[in-house]
């Protein structure tokens, strides 16, 4: 499993991430991403991994990334 | 008992080695083995076992770097310079101890502005005593309230803005300069000279079993002389309002741990630890109380800190830049009854969305002590809403 992880202190809500992976990510009222179920990292089940990882390449502010969760 | 603040406490390196002595040296696992025993916990708000800290930093390998940390951007809080103002050289000893045993080559204190002076006093006064084997570089913190969280300290001491980093590593595996890093508050460094001295036992005579020890609580608000007391955790409020003079009104509120705390009602017998203001969504935190007086509008006074939060944005993180401010404005409707319907929802909805969701703790804490009052003052709420305000209709001024 993994799971995705931002750097706030790098995102400035362009919004791409939430555009790719709206099963994960919804938007806040000034367009940063938003966990859809309550956590903050939210986990990427396996069959979402590819579209995380494409979501981590389009990143314009290099802030997301996909981070393996020790098994 | 003989704790922190015990002895003539005047800053003097030759009245604190008459008190105290010399302090022992340990290696690496003799400190992890006795703060395990003691139960030592951080003093500077997480409250992280001291021990899985240092044991963190020993297992990342390499030569690690220890920063005493001692940035205090706390407004109620006042204990970090009154030990670093009366007591630096058991922070010294402390600095020096866990240092030396984790085989650190370089150590830094970070401190802010007011007791940046005394601090270089005393670290002169070592000079030559062989106290001092690993050199120690003062850095003072800006007087900003993010200045002290963890990597924000770690940014500062090695030179650049003290704001949070997003924590890609820990700091214990890669902090200043890369180098696995132990940031310590300066009180849990003054407890490890202690126990080093004293034994873990010795420290277990204070506190409750599961949360041993003193702490050193500052005290203040509608008290008759406010100031830093040091208690065993566990210690009721009533026990602390005393000790700070006494109330100098009927209180309504306490708020426990600060600004990034949670208020809590003002009852006599509450317990002053984790486990008890856990059910209440607080925490001791750093040790703060400050006693709110029944004529003053908790609802204001929640608001004021709020604002003062969303002022002290670091400005990295969007979610914070834009939520803190909108969370503080939609508070201040609240207290001044500019009523509209929804808004306790609508705070609660803005404090949730802020959550997690920022490089530090900021937002975290600043919803966590919002949501808190929204409970504590749940009676003023509803009174807000109908236009009244229950603090000044029991003879308070409205500010």
């Amino acid at each position: 499993m993994s799971h995705l992880h931002i750097d706030w202190t790098a995102c400035d809500g362009r919004g791409l991430c939430a555009e790719l992976l709206p099963e994960l990510l919804a938007e806040d009222d000034w367009g940063y991403p938003v966990a859809r179920h309550g956590k903050t990292q939210p986990t990427v089940p396996r069959h979402l991994e590819d579209v995380a990882r494409r979501a981590v390449d389009r990143c314009p502010a290099l802030a997301l990334r996909l981070v393996n969760d020790p098994s | 008992m003989t704790n922190l603040l015990d002895g003539p406490a005047d800053g003097r390196l030759d009245t604190h080695l008459d008190h105290h002595g010399r302090p022992p040296v340990l290696n690496a696992p003799q400190l992890v083995a006795q703060l395990r025993a003691a139960g030592l916990t951080g003093r500077g708000g997480a409250g992280f076992p001291t021990w899985r800290k240092v044991d963190a930093v020993l297992r990342a390998g390499g030569t690690p770097v220890v920063v005493a940390n001692g940035a205090e951007g706390e407004p109620f809080s006042g204990k970090d310079r009154a030990l670093l103002t009366y007591q630096p050289h058991l922070v010294l000893d402390g600095l020096q101890l866990a240092a030396r045993a984790l085989g650190a080559r370089t150590a830094h204190l970070y401190t802010g502005p007011a007791s940046a002076d005394g601090v270089r006093a005393a670290l002169t006064a070592r000079r030559g005593t062989g106290l001092d084997p690993i050199p120690v570089t003062v850095t003072v913190a800006p007087d900003t309230f993010i200045a002290g969280e963890e990597s924000a300290a770690v940014a500062a001491v090695s030179g650049r803005p003290a704001v949070p980093a997003d924590k890609q590593r820990r700091i214990t595996e890669a902090g200043v300069g890369g180098a696995p890093t132990l940031v310590q508050n300066v009180e849990t460094l003054a407890q490890i000279a202690l126990i080093a001295r004293h034994g873990p036992d010795w420290f277990r005579s204070a506190g409750t079993p599961d949360e041993p020890g003193t702490f050193l609580a500052t005290v203040s608000g509608a008290v008759v002389d406010p100031g830093v007391v040091e208690a065993g955790h566990g210690v009721r409020l009533g026990e602390l309002i005393a000790a700070a003079g006494g109330p100098t009104a009927p209180l309504q509120a306490v708020l426990i741990g600060g600004y990034h705390g949670g208020w809590a009602p003002a009852r006599r017998d509450l317990e002053i630890s984790r486990a008890a203001l856990a059910p209440l969504g607080a925490s001791p935190g750093a040790g703060i109380v400050r006693a709110l007086p029944a004529n003053e509008c908790g609802l204001v006074e929640t608001a004021r800190i709020a604002g003062y939060l969303a002022g002290e944005v670091a400005g990295q993180c969007g979610p914070c830049i834009n939520g803190l401010p909108r969370l503080a404005g939609t508070m201040a409707d609240l207290a001044r009854q500019r009523a509209r319907p929804g808004l306790p929802a609508e705070v609660a909805r803005l404090a949730a969305m802020v959550t997690g969701r920022g490089a530090c703790r900021h937002p975290d804490g600043t919803a966590r002590m919002i949501i808190s009052a929204l409970r504590t003052f749940e009676a003023d709420v509803a009174a807000h809403l109908a236009g009244r305000c229950l603090a000044s209709a029991s003879g308070g001024v409205r500010r």
